[in-house]
């Protein structure tokens, strides 16, 4: 089917506000999906899910959790990893300290505790901005680091302080553990990423996004206009921290099993989130998976061309991937500053007048 | 555009049962003094606005006429004086307070929100009428839907009135000056507001345009009955809008009176021809 508005007529306002306007983008998303859910599950195997994956759906929670603070309520977060860790560890207290909750309900409550936590260090938002607000989440990264290090009841005592998944099943298969099939993990993942994109989708397009958005492009006037300073950045702030605790919680039991906070949250993974909605499009849903698979794949893909393809070592193939990865991000921050959710605009603008561009 | 259905919904009565009939004080200025260190911007200026008038606030540049209103919504907190809107007094108060208790506005130098669209900015000046909670906006289908829909309904009453249909998907900073105008007094009257404030809504427009503005004041006033306090350096648009009009200089107030006796008032020919202060 063609790539027509043409007889796509918007006769409701229901219509209007939907999520694919267009009807053959309709049909493409659900076919993904379809895909995703009930065939990827039977081919996948251990590389395509710790690799590919796994990985790139709890990236994508990520920078969508990062995209609703910074990309449509306009405040720059460099405590994305920080926020990672408390979901981790939330998740493993839970976890050790109430071993019969089902992990959903643990994953869930780990993005609570920190939505909490988050929204905390959201309060001085009201008072600092851009640059400084900047620093400030900075501080919140440092300082959470350290406390989860410092303090051993958060990795109960354990002699190497790291924290260990244990097993947990759903309906009996294991989706936590090292006995986890592929296919489990990666359904789990899914599933969130799949409910959470839609639940940001319904917050962006209604009330509380275009909030957000005010307070984002011009706060004082949204002030006059009756939206309030303090709770509309602070639920960014909860909202934002509840999906990056989230995806804290399944990075650490999904997907690491093992982890320890420097290695595993340090600063450079609240760099690499901020890359990712940077490069995808700040203020865009589309924008956050875009950016997350473009840091994702692109390391995996340099690799296999590198080591698998031509043979160098492994040492020098990191470096070069490094370079090169730094050497896209300023291609992309000069060439389309909007990131690549707005190249997809634009290829779509092109494609729905081809082939007469006039 | 369908008068009719635009009664009923917007500008409607959501905003008026206040029990203050036409004709009666809407907003009482008291004795109001605001300084900015040593600058005196306001000194004891005291005038009323009655509800269902257009009432203009003149004055040469630096006058203190944006700072008039900057007190009346609580963006600045003047040392000295009271304001008593629909009855209730008060010295200091937050915006969005202002905004909650029907008091909306424009700006001199356009405040839109520049990545969203005419559509969004103008649903967002309803911000302040939509009730649902996150957690149904996080469910969208139901209530949420339904109360986006509703007031969607609302916002294309406005979008048909200001005759800005065909820019409804545009983002704001597109668009060309006098067109941000008008979609800013649509994200204005989508508050439903009792009392409207505009900071030199005509200012940097050609003829057409400001035909096109003045026409859109004097029917949100006529049809709707919704109080305005108008900010305009362009004397004949003052003369043709306005009931009444407060001129102020320096600061203070030198004239108060309807358009024909602020005309030949000789303080305010003084101030206009730059008359030497003593
Ligand atoms: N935030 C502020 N800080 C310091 N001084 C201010 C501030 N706002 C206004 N002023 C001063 O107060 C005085 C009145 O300014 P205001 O903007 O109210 O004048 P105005 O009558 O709106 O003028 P114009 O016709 O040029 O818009 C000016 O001297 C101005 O410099
Ligand atoms: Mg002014």
């Amino acid at each position: 089917m063609l790539y027509r508005e043409a007889g796509d007529f918007k006769t409701t306002y229901r219509a209007d506000q939907q999520t694919f306007p267009i009807r053959s983008e309709r049909y493409l998303f659900w076919a993904a999906m379809a895909v995703a859910f009930l065939v990827v599950p039977f081919f996948i195997n251990s590389y395509w899910e710790k690799s590919v994956l796994v990985p790139l759906l709890i990236w994508s929670l990520v920078a969508l959790g990062l995209n609703i603070l910074t990309g449509y309520c306009g405040q720059v977060s460099l405590g994305t990893g920080g926020f990672m860790a408390v979901g981790a560890f939330a998740c493993y207290k839970l976890m050790t300290s109430f071993p019969d909750m089902p992990i959903i309900f643990v994953v869930l409550a780990s993005g609570g505790v920190t939505a909490l936590v988050g929204t905390m260090f959201g309060l001085p938002s009201l008072r600092i901005k851009g640059f400084y607000l900047a620093v400030a989440t900075l501080a919140a990264q440092f300082f959470l680091v350290w406390i989860f290090n410092k303090f051993p009841w958060f990795y109960n005592y354990s002699a190497s302080g790291q924290i260990t998944a244990p097993e947990r099943t759903i309906l009996g298969v294991a989706v936590t553990g090292p006995n986890a099939p592929s296919w489990a993990t990666y359904l789990l993942c899914l599933s969130f990423v799949f409910v959470l994109a839609w639940v940001a989708r319904n917050l962006t397009r209604g009330r509380i996004g275009r909030a957000w958005m005010a307070i984002r492009d011009m706060d004082i006037a949204a002030e006059i206009i009756g939206v309030e300073p303090l709770r509309t950045k602070l639920s960014a702030f909860a909202v934002s921290s509840f999906y990056i605790g989230t995806a804290g919680a399944l990075f650490f039991s999904v997907y690491l099993g093992a982890a320890e906070v420097t290695e595993a949250f340090g600063i450079e993974k609240s760099f690499l989130a901020l890359f990712m909605v940077i490069i995808g499009g700040l203020g865009s849903i589309l924008g956050s998976f875009l950016g997350a698979a473009f840091l994702v794949l692109m390391p995996v893909a340099l690799k296999n061309l590198f080591v698998g393809t031509l043979g160098w070592p492994t040492d020098v193939a990191t470096h070069i991937q490094i370079m090169l990865i730094g050497g896209l991000i300023v291609f992309f921050l000069i060439v389309e500053p909007h990131g690549l959710a707005q190249l997809w605009r634009l290829t779509k603008e092109k494609l729905r007048l081809w082939p007469f561009p006039y | 555009m369908n008068v009719h259905a635009a009664r009923q919904g917007v500008f409607g009565a959501a905003r008026s049962e206040d029990g203050i009939a036409r004709g009666e004080p809407l907003l009482v200025v008291d004795n109001i003094s605001l300084a900015f260190g040593g600058v005196k911007a306001i000194t004891d200026v005291s005038f009323d606005i009655v509800k269902g008038e257009i009432r203009a606030i003149i004055g040469p540049n630096g006058a203190g006429k944006t700072s008039m209103l900057n007190v009346i919504n609580g963006f600045y907190h003047p040392q000295q004086g009271t304001i008593t809107f629909r009855g209730r007094s008060r010295r200091r108060m937050q915006p969005h307070e202002a905004a909650m208790q029907g008091i909306a506005r424009t700006f001199q130098n356009i405040a839109l929100f520049k990545g969203m669209t005419t559509l969004d900015n103008i649903m967002t000046g309803r911000i302040t009428l939509m009730k649902r909670n996150m957690l149904w906006q996080a469910l969208w289908h139901g209530p949420a839907e339904a109360e986006e829909i509703a007031h969607r309904e609302a916002v294309e009453r406005i979008i048909d009135f200001l005759e800005i249909e065909h820019i409804r998907k545009v983002p704001v900073g597109r668009l060309p000056y006098g067109l941000q105008k008008r979609v800013e007094l649509g994200r204005a009257l989508a508050a439903e507001p009792a009392l409207l404030l505009l900071d030199e809504p005509m200012a940097g427009m050609n003829l057409e345009e400001k035909e096109d503005m003045s026409r859109f004041i004097l029917d949100v006033n006529r049809d709707y009955g919704t109080t305005i306090a108008l900010i305009e350096h362009d004397m004949g648009v003052v003369m043709d809008l306005s009931d009444r009009v407060v001129v102020l200089d320096y600061g203070r107030k030198i004239g108060d009176g309807t358009p024909d006796e602020v005309r030949n008032n000789q303080a305010v020919i003084d101030a206009y021809l730059g008359v030497a202060h003593d």
